[in-house]
């Protein structure tokens, strides 16, 4: 095995001498307490290394250790529900070996390899398979199935199939010979964190991530198989949002990475999860949720590593046929772990530090999202959703201009809503989704024919209130027209009444899309009603304090997810309101 | 591994570099004596058989010639045992009362550890500091850390020194509770003003101070937090008290963090400040919490000064991106002679939604906070009106906003340095206040409590 020499140690990077032998991107252990680390570049014999642990008390002349593979993860049964640091290493398993604080020397850890697990074969002797084909199935949590599926590069004709039953991951449960070589296949596999896995082909994005959140289903959907970037400044709500998403959104698997931001953020996950219920399967969440956990005070090294290791897992689960979500929090923190690496390594920056392969970091990142054909001919998705952190909140800096350059919806949280404690704070003017015209056709098939066309509408009233805000801001409310000033107090009812949405709140912090549906027609109807009540010379003063404006106000609290006819009833007291008071003005 | 080395190659601002080293390890503690004296550094880098030390005491003093440096082979380290209690150390951890040495078997290293994800327990608790502006608004929980973010000549020293004498640190008695207090680059009035008030309020005895003041060495200040802390987890996590931990100030931290940063010909980051600043705070304020296993708990209160009260700099931004929330101070509020002069709308407590509330503070509490918020976001949009068109012009409900701001700056925000006001006190003040508005105005309040408690 090759060895190389410490020679200078400046904080998680090294170098080392006599490392020819290395390969670039290959995984090492350094000193005396095997530290993980990571080739990063070769120069003749100078290898760098970025070391996914603290490097207190390393020395000059300490060994190098070869492990002949580049950073992987291990992939199989015991990821879902589970909590791993950057390098999949499962916390509980440090707990167990450190105790409260994380200490380094802990080594290499994965998944739980002598854990049994039920393995049911769906294959027979002497079955041609290939890669990415399934031969077994293990029920990994109640709402998992795991697919066991032939590892890329392999096929060939199925030999010595184990039956159905108890296996530890190190049993062989079958071999594949190929003609020319026989593989023992396990229960797990392993895969470079760094490499994209291999799909069939790429399929076109066609349905939504359905999130239950007004703002973002009705005005700015995320896709299946899409992107999306939350940029925000502190407290604006990036945690916030990309945790609703990780209760509600329909998708199969959650990979929520925690990428150098607060420990209590995880700890809160793992506390609320096992208690929340999911509204399809009414099972505890945390049975789709897989935490990765590279918290603020955690090595920077390996929050670099995180987001790949967070993304690979996804796919896997993808190639299983599952929808999968990715959240990563944030992404900003990834940026600047890069910039810190770069800058110990006294690379040439670019913009603000950043390294100039920055921009390619984030489109290779982002790239790995898709709705994708699979191996195994199945439907599948990976969809990422980005926190941004700009510094200073500023949207102009590198890694939010970068992002937006690569991803498709922008749900850009706004500090002045968040003041004012206006939740979910997402800016409606400066957001934007380019899925509106690839998931049309699926909203009318399947919500309403006119829900995206009163989206449009509801949007166009929120544009004309800020123009019309602007002119406020001048000379105050008092002088507009009466129609104007109706627009004013229709925004009103959109921004408190169905924008703002409590994420504490036991039934509004999670809508479904056909509640979320009939709350915008009820809106519209309150405003085409109250459109004609001004022609007709109805004082916008009697309409504003009228009972019917706040219980659309009041609605989303009002009546219930499982409605029943109090929509219908509420319709109608809004147009015996209007008749009547239509009476009164034309009579 | 103990050593002696007499060759040194260069000084530069607080870095050494020592050549003809063998053996030294990253992030060590060496003792380089030059003369009588005794100075401290650590091991900030190593290339082949050279060393860059950062000296933590003042370089001035040091000559090329004449020194002897002796490796400890160790990372710095302090004794700890419940006798710190009382106790004054300087930036560095040494005692300097005349209480002498601490002696004890139990040594940290003072960069701590990171907690384990697994191993926290989520802080639910609320601490009634009997301030209406944080109890109502940004509500305390304990085993938060919640900053103070101030300008200079503005009030922080008194807030903390307010949260400090009323707070409700501890549910039982107040018996199993410490304050730690970690002072860089303060000012020995500043210094002397906290142990007056901790004097007062006879918490003396439960205080464990670590100074580092102005006059003080700078680099001595990167360490002086990382003392702090580290006495506070071993009494919260070891001792299972309730530590609130004060660290003020912040920026004089930052700033020597970048001065050694610049030492080091470092790439700057924004402002010259090092790129793993956000690390480095972050090494800092997670050394918060509570922990499985522990009954004790640490919150932090650190305070910081924001250059030219500008929040985007590096340093409260940075902050407020660690912390869970923060108390911003506001000049304006001030000079209208408010106390404690405190800007609620960027304020946050990130931890309050599980502390308050039916069967914590009062059923009402979420919704009316929620309320003050928004209303008092609306007065700020209605005086910028009132600048263009004149007050006069306004509306009547645009008025009404006005005497509401008032009304909620000058009878809910202003109170005295020694009122202390209970929940209840202060929960019914906000509905007074509110009340000045039409119930129309109110829409973030359920109808039920609007019925029980509005006013008008
Ligand atoms: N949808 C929401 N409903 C209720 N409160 C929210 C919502 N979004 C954000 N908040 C409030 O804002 C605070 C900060 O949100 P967070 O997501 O932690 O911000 P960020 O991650 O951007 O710093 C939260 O602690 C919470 O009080
Ligand atoms: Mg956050």
């Amino acid at each position: 095995m090759a060895e190389g020499v410490v020679k200078y140690i400046n904080g998680p990077v090294i170098r080392a001498d006599k490392m020819d032998k290395f390969k670039m991107r290959e995984m090492v252990t350094v000193g005396p307490k095997r530290l993980i680390g990571e080739v990063i570049s070769l120069d003749g014999q100078i290898g760098t290394i970025q070391i996914y642990e603290e490097t207190t008390g390393l020395k000059v002349g300490d060994k190098v250790e070869s492990t002949g593979m580049p950073l992987s993860v291990k992939l199989g049964p015991g990821i879902v529900g589970n909590i791993f640091d950057g390098i999949q290493r499962p916390l509980n398993y440090i707990f167990n070996k450190s105790g409260g604080y994380i200490s380094e020397g802990i080594g290499l850890a994965s998944i739980d390899l002598n854990k049994e697990w039920e393995v049911e074969i769906i294959i027979k002797n002497g079955d041609e398979v290939e890669s990415g084909m399934f031969f077994g199935k293990v029920k990994e949590t109640p709402l998992v199935n795991h697919y066991l599926m032939v590892p890329n590069g392999i096929r060939g004709k199925v030999i010595d199939l184990k039956p159905r039953g108890m296996y530890n991951m190190e049993e062989t449960l079958l071999k594949i010979d190929d003609g020319k070589e026989i593989h023992e296949i396990k229960m797990y596999q392993e895969w470079p964190v760094r490499s994209p896995r291999p799909v069939n082909k790429r399929m076109p994005i066609e349905k939504p991530l359905v999130t239950g959140q007004r703002v973002v289903d009705t005005f700015f959907p995320i896709a299946k198989g899409g992107t999306a970037a939350i940029p925000g400044g502190f407290g604006t709500g990036k945690t916030m949002t990309q945790h609703q998403l990780a209760k509600w959104s329909d998708a199969d698997i959650i990979v929520y990475i925690g990428c150098g931001e607060r420990g209590n953020e995880m700890t809160e996950v793992l506390e609320d999860f096992p208690k929340l219920v999911d509204p399809k399967s009414n099972l505890p969440l945390m049975n789709r949720t897989i935490l990765i956990a590279n918290t603020s005070n955690m090595p920077v090294a390996a929050r670099e590593a995180s987001i790949y290791t967070g993304i690979t897992i996804a796919e896997y689960f993808r190639d299983m046929g599952y929808h999968v979500a990715v959240m990563a929090d944030s992404t900003s923190r990834w940026a600047e772990a890069l910039r810190e690496i770069s800058g110990r390594l006294e690379e040439m920056p670019a913009e603000e530090g950043y390294p100039a392969y920055l921009p390619s970091r984030l489109a290779e990142f982002y790239e790995r999202a898709g709705y994708v054909d699979t191996l195994s001919k199945k439907e599948g998705s990976v969809t990422i959703i980005g926190a941004v952190s700009p510094a200073g909140g500023d949207f102009s800096e590198p890694v939010t201009q970068n992002t937006k350059r690569f991803v498709s919806a922008f749900l850009g949280l706004d500090k002045k809503l968040a003041y004012a404690r206006h939740y979910p704070a997402i800016n409606w003017l400066s957001s934007y989704s380019g899925y509106l015209a690839t998931l049309d056709g699926w909203y009318r098939e399947n919500v309403d024919e006119d829900m995206m066309k009163l989206r449009g509408e509801m949007l166009k009233i929120l544009q004309e209130e800020s123009k019309l805000l602007e002119i406020v801001k001048l000379v105050g409310e008092d002088v507009l027209p009466d129609e104007q000033r109706l627009i004013l107090e229709i925004a009103k009812v959109i921004k408190i009444g169905y924008l703002q949405q409590n994420a504490y709140h036991k039934e509004d912090t999670y809508v479904p899309l056909d509640k979320q549906n009939r709350m915008l027609k009820v809106i519209n109807e309150l405003y085409i009603n109250s459109r004609e009540a001004v022609k007709l010379g109805v004082p916008i003063s009697k309409l504003r304090g009228s009972e019917v404006f706040k219980d659309v106000i009041k609605m989303k609290y009002s009546i219930p997810n499982e409605y029943k006819d109090e929509f219908k009833d509420l319709e109608e007291k809004i147009n015996d309101y209007f008749i009547s008071l239509k009476k009164a003005y034309e009579g | 591994m103990i050593k002696e080395y007499l060759e040194l190659q260069k000084i530069e601002g607080p870095l050494i570099v020592l050549s003809g080293v063998e053996n030294a390890s990253y992030d060590e503690i060496v003792e380089i004596k030059c003369g009588e004296q005794i100075k401290h550094g650590k091991v900030v880098q190593i290339y082949e058989d050279k060393a860059v030390v950062q000296v933590f005491e003042n370089t001035a003093g040091l000559s090329v010639k004449d020194i002897s440096v002796k490796f400890t082979g160790k990372p710095l380290e302090i004794s700890l045992s419940k006798e710190i209690m009382g106790r004054v150390f300087n930036g560095i951890g040494e005692p300097i009362d005349d209480g002498g040495d601490i002696y004890s078997k139990i040594k940290r290293d003072v960069n701590g550890r990171p907690i384990n994800p697994v191993a926290r327990k989520y802080p639910r608790d609320y601490i009634q500091t009997g301030i209406s502006a944080i109890d109502f608004l940004t509500t305390l929980i304990r085993g938060q850390k919640l900053p103070v973010f101030s300008g200079n000549g503005l009030p922080h020293n008194n807030l903390a020194a307010q949260i400090v004498k009323q707070a409700k640190i501890s549910s039982s008695q107040n018996s199993d509770f410490a304050i730690v207090f970690a002072a860089m680059g303060v000012k020995h009035d500043d210094a002397h003003y906290f142990l007056r008030i901790f004097e007062e309020s006879g918490v003396l005895d439960r205080v464990v101070m670590f100074l580092n003041l102005a006059d003080d060495p700078v680099v001595e200040r990167i360490i002086t937090p990382r003392c702090a802390l580290t006495a506070a987890e071993y009494l919260a996590f070891e001792e299972n008290m309730h530590i609130l931990v004060v660290m003020t100030d912040m920026t004089s931290y930052c700033e020597a963090l970048r001065e050694i940063s610049s030492a080091r010909e470092e790439v700057p980051g924004r402002k010259g400040y090092p790129g793993y600043l956000y690390s480095d705070l972050a090494s800092l304020y997670e050394r918060a919490g509570m922990m499985e296993g522990a009954s004790g708990s640490i919150t932090q209160i650190p305070i910081l000064t924001m250059p030219n009260d500008d929040i985007t700099h590096p340093i409260p931004d940075l902050t407020g991106y660690i912390t869970e929330g923060q108390i911003v101070l506001n000049r304006d509020i001030y000079q209208r002679n408010i106390y404690p002069p405190i800007n609620i709308l960027p304020s946050l407590s990130r931890l309050m939604k599980d502390g308050i509330g039916e069967g914590y503070t009062r059923e009402d509490h979420p919704d009316i906070a929620n309320q003050m918020f928004s209303c008092y976001s609306k007065v700020q949009e209605v005086i910028a009106l009132a600048q263009v068109i004149g007050e006069d012009e306004l509306s009547d409900i645009d008025k009404k906003y006005l005497e509401f701001g008032r009304e909620f700056e000058y009878r809910f925000l202003n109170q005295g340095f020694d009122e202390n006001r209970d929940i209840e006190e202060t929960l019914n003040l906000a509905w007074e206040v509110l009340s000045i508005l039409p119930q129309g105005e109110l829409d973030r309040i359920a109808p039920e409590m609007l019925k029980k408690y509005y006013r008008g």
